[in-house]
């Protein structure tokens, strides 16, 4: 198989303008007491699941901003002020989160 | 009433500790790892991450995500920061910080992007530049509880200079398979001209997608989706390819 434009190491100084969703268990781990990025999200846009760690996190706003891996749609926002964390998950329609057997 | 919900785990939430760092070790000429030592540290998953606060004497304080490059060992952690040119945080990790020098730490986080060792299935680790960390982790985490289960990394970089933990990849592991993918240039002996990672480097160096490896990929945003893609194209199913993307956070 050929490569087209396969990208590399090379390419870490492009500003690449998100992360993944991995980046939101800090921010998130002051508000649940569960890692919920590990937690499957059904976005309310498009329908489609997967963890919250799949999601593409822009960080570049005053907070964080994730969305949906494949329409693009706004999931989750979150951001933090002096005394309280400020959580939008208007664009998630569920959130399941794996605790093992009850 | 949400409480009883999930009995024992509220009020566990995560708060910012101080850490002491007690070694720095020159990894290559842009990375270090430091160790860090906190009381009461409650361990980690290999492939976990913490975010580190620096705060300036203005009061203006700036954080950032590294993974963790120690096997869990009950007594605090290893972090091998990059430093990014014109970053706020990592040339003052990477050029300043000393031991006995004090850090704020928020962590251990993230359980998505985690190798546990209950998983049996073969794995697929492909790190492009520092997104060798975590992985490095998972690799010394199987090592540290006597896993035997089979590990293959690819491993990309741009020279041979930049190579972190080179010796202890030279030396390897039993189960182990290492192969390194050089980008700008490769030592004489490399059997591979340098070049950017291409779905035939995955062909060789990886799994067959009807072995069900897990594939944990991390590095540059741009090389994981590349990898990521290439994965799938290959035959692996998505959720078996797990990632970890570090953008340009500002350093």
């Amino acid at each position: 198989m050929a490569s087209v434009e396969a990208g590399g190491p090379d390419v870490d100084d492009a500003h690449d303008g998100y992360v993944d969703g991995n980046a939101l268990a800090g921010p998130l781990s002051e508000v649940f007491a569960v890692d919920v990025t590990a937690a499957t999200c059904r976005c309310a846009n498009c329908g489609c699941t997967g963890p919250l760690a799949c999601l593409h996190v822009y960080m570049h706003a005053p907070g964080l901003v994730a969305r949906c891996q494949e329409c693009g749609r706004v999931v989750l926002r979150t951001t933090r002020t002096r005394d309280s964390v400020w959580l939008d998950m208007s664009g998630a329609a569920s959130l399941a989160i794996p605790l093992g057997e009850a | 009433m949400a409480r009883a919900a999930v009995p024992g785990r509220l009020g566990d939430r995560l708060r910012w500790r101080i850490a002491e760092v007690t070694d720095r070790r020159v990894e290559s000429a842009t990375a270090v790892t430091l160790t860090l030592d906190l009381p009461d540290w409650p361990g980690h998953l290999a492939g976990q991450h913490v975010d580190v606060r620096l705060t300036a004497e203005d009061g203006y304080s700036t954080q950032r995500s590294y993974s963790i490059a120690s096997a869990p060992n009950g007594r605090g952690l290893d972090l091998t920061v990059q430093r990014t040119p014109g970053g706020e945080v990592s040339p003052y990790l990477v050029d300043e910080l000393v031991p006995g020098d004090r850090l704020e730490l928020r962590g251990p986080v993230g359980g998505w992007f985690v190798w546990r060792q209950q998983q049996t299935e073969p794995i697929l680790l492909v790190a492009g530049g520092s997104g060798l960390v975590p992985l490095m982790c998972m690799i010394r985490a199987r090592e540290a509880v006597g896993s035997r289960v089979p590990f293959r990394l690819l491993y990309a970089v741009r020279t041979p200079s930049d190579l972190l933990y080179r010796s202890e990849l030279r030396e390897g592991a039993p189960g182990l398979d290492t192969t390194y993918l050089y980008s700008r240039e490769a030592p004489a002996d490399s059997p591979r001209p340098p070049g950017r990672i291409a779905p035939e480097d995955l062909v060789r160096g990886g799994w067959p997608p009807d072995f069900e490896p897990t594939c944990y990929v991390c590095g540059p945003t741009a090389f994981v989706e590349k990898t990521a893609a290439y994965l799938v194209l290959l035959g692996h199913a998505p959720e078996r390819v797990r990632t970890e993307r570090f953008g340009d956070s500002g350093g």
